[in-house]
């Protein structure tokens, strides 16, 4: 069974530097860190000191509120440090590897006479419960209250994202066992949103056990929140679990082996990364151990000495500035590497014409070449302003919301409004082509962001 | 480029926190980054983003009004040649409309550039583009002959309370350039209309030709005279306001504007279809061939402001409509106002801009309409699921 949904609006950022379907490197992580900010809403309790040995699957934080959340190494090793921020926030727990690859064993039930029960409490004690976000907030969800149905998406349509059909290839059997046992979980199924343009060819159109969702469009269509809407919106006092499919495939490992084996292969890409590709790798990796991709040289016909390099964890869009030895987030499939844009241009905002920087707006001549790619950068390309512009956020926001009326009912602190204006729907992913289109620069993600622990906080 | 940078390096300090002229921050920082795109990079948020900003958003506009503005410049020469009956060529024309038109164009935009920077300073701020737009708006609206004294004056008005007082630009109301002229239209109503204020010279009297009378088109259609041929006026040699008379000049900045997507192409043309709809509907119900009534709907579209205020004022994003279904409804209206108000108030020959101001007031109503409607169709999925 499936249904086919048409999205017209949206954005693919023509951003250069997608990734070659080659696995170019298997990383052996020497140092791995867990990062609590990961998690959202997360009020993290730490379970070692510095000096403990951990083995993967060991857990190292539990959230203070609600104990059943736990946060485990994904190598084994010993705890070298344990970062702190302003007001001793816990920002990075990290952990030295061992290279003995040592797991925690866990027992599980076998995946065909599961039952629900059994289920939550196997991936409850293996710290995978962690790997799921709920609807609304995309926080980590209540064992107890039964979600509307599980929601997932088979393809990232993010810039840059990675090719799923590619990096999960070798995972379709774990992914269906993932699936068997997810179907278990809600009486409203599993949902798996696919790309129309790669159904047929996609490993993922085989599955059993779900309800299959074509989306045709650009970004964000690969959005799960986005799929949600027009899948099954949601409204006020539901309840829906999103997982992505890396997660399942460890779910589906978990209860085949046994143990927390969370490698994954993700995408190397960006406009300053050489060889951009995939490797194999496991959350919380330190970027040092992809340092030869990044393109220190940047434009060899240019004579001037090129721009520092920003490292992201994840993407372009949504994606975390860590720095050249930060640690991989757990949810990022894909590293991003860009120029920093921090150079004068001058009277570049009047130049009729800037063959390197894209717009949307016609006011440029990006249009006449749908096909070139970009070496996007950091670069704010303007400063921010009052909000002036109308029309334009709706543009790449193929939901039916009101986004810039969200957006001002969250800095007015209405929750009434934002209730009715569709906070539940969203969260800073769905819109973060806002933050790119926005002539007036607005951080229209940190706004959703601040609405989204307004809510949290009022409503519990 | 590198020597100017380097200066710009060499005396920011002095503008900087704790630097001598530390207090002239944002004008310095207004100059800093109209010669330079900053340098600031993404702190939080999308990493990239797209390469427009307000500055080019408002340059477009600027462009597309130039077309209205040498029309306009050469049209207050020609119809004082017509009225003195001078013998001019092409270019003492212009220059002489340049000559005239210039200084409005410098007194608006010192006078308001300076209002925006001193309250930029006083809020911390940096300064906004808006003005940049506003400022070549409104001695396209004026008379030519006003005194520049009174437009000098209608543009603190326009600023100060129009704008500064919401909060500045994006936080107002009504559209600025619109206010100036509302203010100067009712502080100084004979220097804003009558027969002598729409040609350069007509007030002073210098010696008009046996017959000319520098009506514009509006008052010869209240007084039931005859209107000057349907192209002169679409092609705007008439008397009128200094860029509003050409359609066509309109319609070429209109073509610009749509084409980059900064206007919005609902807004033009539901205003067009209201104005349209509704002389139609007022030729149909018309008591007499003379009536006010029975000027051809066609005709009101050319005449006066009503080009001018769909395409440049109407569509001004701050102070329309934000929702585009709120658009329709908007612009529809607006051109239904600037209709009624025309034909059936004796009172105000033009209607475009109260019309506008008017709509301006009761736009966030219709946004709120619109909003709510889609409030309730969400809660009604909700009842169903």
């Amino acid at each position: 069974m499936s249904d086919h949904i048409r999205l017209r609006k949206g954005l693919n950022i023509p951003l250069k530097g997608d990734a070659k379907n080659q696995i170019t490197k298997t990383v052996s992580v020497d140092i791995a860190a867990v990062k609590p900010t990961d998690y959202k809403a997360l009020n993290a309790k730490l379970l070692v000191k510095e000096g403990d040995e951990v083995k993967a699957g060991t857990p190292v934080l539990v959230d203070k509120k609600r104990a059943f959340i736990k946060i485990c190494s994904p190598i084994s090793g010993k705890v070298s440090q344990i970062v702190r921020g302003e007001k001793r926030k816990l920002l990075e727990i990290v952990i030295e590897s061992d290279h003995k690859n040592e797991y925690e064993s866990f027992t599980t039930p076998n995946p065909k006479s599961a039952t629900k029960g059994e289920i939550i409490n196997a991936l409850l004690d293996s710290g995978l419960w962690a790997t799921f976000k709920q609807r609304p907030y995309g926080t980590i969800p209540d064992p107890e209250i039964e979600p509307k149905a599980i929601f997932i998406s088979g393809f990232d349509s993010s810039p840059l994202a990675p090719d799923l059909d590619f990096a999960l290839k070798t995972e379709i059997e774990n992914i269906q066992t993932g699936i068997d046992l997810l179907s278990k979980l809600s009486t409203g199924g599993v949902h798996l949103g696919l790309h129309a343009s790669n159904y047929a060819s996609s490993p993922f159109h085989r599955m059993e056990k779900v309800v299959i969702h074509t989306f045709d469009g650009v970004h964000p269509a690969g959005n799960v929140g986005v799929q949600i809407h027009h899948i099954s919106p949601m409204n006020k006092g539901e309840i829906a679990w999103t997982i992505d499919l890396y997660n399942v495939a460890a779910i589906g490992r978990l209860f085949k082996k046994g143990i927390y084996d969370l490698r994954k292969i993700i995408a190397i890409t960006g406009p300053r990364a050489k060889h951009t590709s995939y490797i194999e790798t496991l959350p919380g990796m330190c970027l040092s151990e992809i340092k030869e991709y990044a393109d220190f040289k940047g434009d060899e016909k240019s004579k001037e000495t090129p721009l520092p390099i920003r490292y992201i964890s994840g993407n372009a869009l949504t994606g975390e500035n860590v720095g050249k030895d930060g640690y991989l987030g757990f949810f990022h499939n894909q590293i991003t590497l860009l120029s920093e844009g921090s150079y004068y241009e001058m009277l570049g905002w009047v130049k009729p014409f800037r063959a390197k920087k894209f717009s949307i707006s016609h006011s440029y001549f990006s249009w006449l070449f749908p096909k070139k790619r970009y070496s996007l950068d950091t670069n704010l390309n303007g400063g921010e302003r009052a909000l002036v512009v109308t029309g334009l956020y709706e543009k790449v926001v193929p939901m039916d919301i009101y986004p810039m009326y969200l957006m001002k009912a969250i800095m007015a602190e209405d929750i009434d409004k934002m209730e009715q204006l569709g906070i539940y729907e969203v969260i800073e992913e769905d819109l973060a082509l806002c933050d790119f289109v926005c002539p007036s620069k607005t951080e229209v993600q940190e706004i959703i962001s601040r609405g989204i622990e307004l809510m949290i906080k009022e409503m519990s | 480029m590198k020597a100017i940078r380097k200066l710009v390096d060499n005396i920011k300090p002095t503008f900087s926190k704790g630097g001598k002229l530390s207090f002239l921050h944002s004008t310095f920082d207004a100059f800093e980054t109209f010669l330079f795109v900053p340098n600031t990079v993404t702190k939080k948020g999308s990493h990239i983003r797209d390469s427009i900003e307000l500055k080019r958003t408002m340059t477009m506009v600027i462009i597309a009004l130039l077309p209205a503005l040498l029309f306009g410049m050469w049209n207050v020469g020609y119809q004082h040649s017509l009225a003195t009956g001078a013998n001019m060529d092409f270019w003492q024309i212009v220059l002489y409309g340049f000559i005239k038109v210039i200084p409005m164009v410098i007194v608006s935009y010192v006078v308001g550039l300076g209002i925006e920077f001193i309250s930029a300073q006083i809020r911390g701020h940096e300064v906004n583009e808006g003005y940049l737009v506003t400022g070549m708006l409104v001695p396209l609206i004026m008379p030519v002959d006003l005194p520049l004294w009174m437009l000098a004056l209608s543009v603190v008005f326009a600023v100060i309370v129009g704008k500064e007082v919401f909060g500045g630009t994006g936080m107002n109301i009504w559209n600025p350039a619109l206010i100036a002229r509302a203010f100067a239209f009712f502080a100084y109503p004979s220097h804003m209309s009558g027969d002598k204020v729409w040609v350069a010279g007509l007030t002073k009297g210098e010696g008009i030709v046996d017959g000319f009378s520098g009506a514009t088109p509006l008052a010869n259609a209240q007084a039931g005279l005859d209107l000057p041929s349907f192209q002169d006026m679409f092609l705007g040699i008439i008397p009128g306001s200094v860029g509003e008379t050409s359609t066509l000049a309109i319609l070429l900045g209109a073509a610009l504007l749509l084409f980059t997507g900064i206007a919005s192409w609902r807004i033009m043309l539901s205003v067009f279809a209201g104005g349209l709809l509704t002389g139609l509907f007022l030729n149909l119900v018309a008591p007499s061939p003379e009536s006010y009534l029975a000027v051809p709907a066609w005709n009101h579209l050319v005449m006066g402001g009503f080009a001018f205020g769909a395409v440049f004022m109407a569509t001004d994003p701050v102070t329309g409509s934000q929702t585009e279904k709120g658009k329709w409804f908007y612009g529809f209206l607006i051109g239904f106002f600037a209709v009624i108000i025309r034909v059936f108030n004796p009172g105000y020959p033009e209607g475009m801009m109260l019309a506008i101001l008017l709509l301006n007031t009761f736009a966030p109503l219709i946004d709120h309409i619109v909003v709510q409607a889609s409030i309730k169709k969400r809660l009604r999925r909700a009842v169903i699921k």
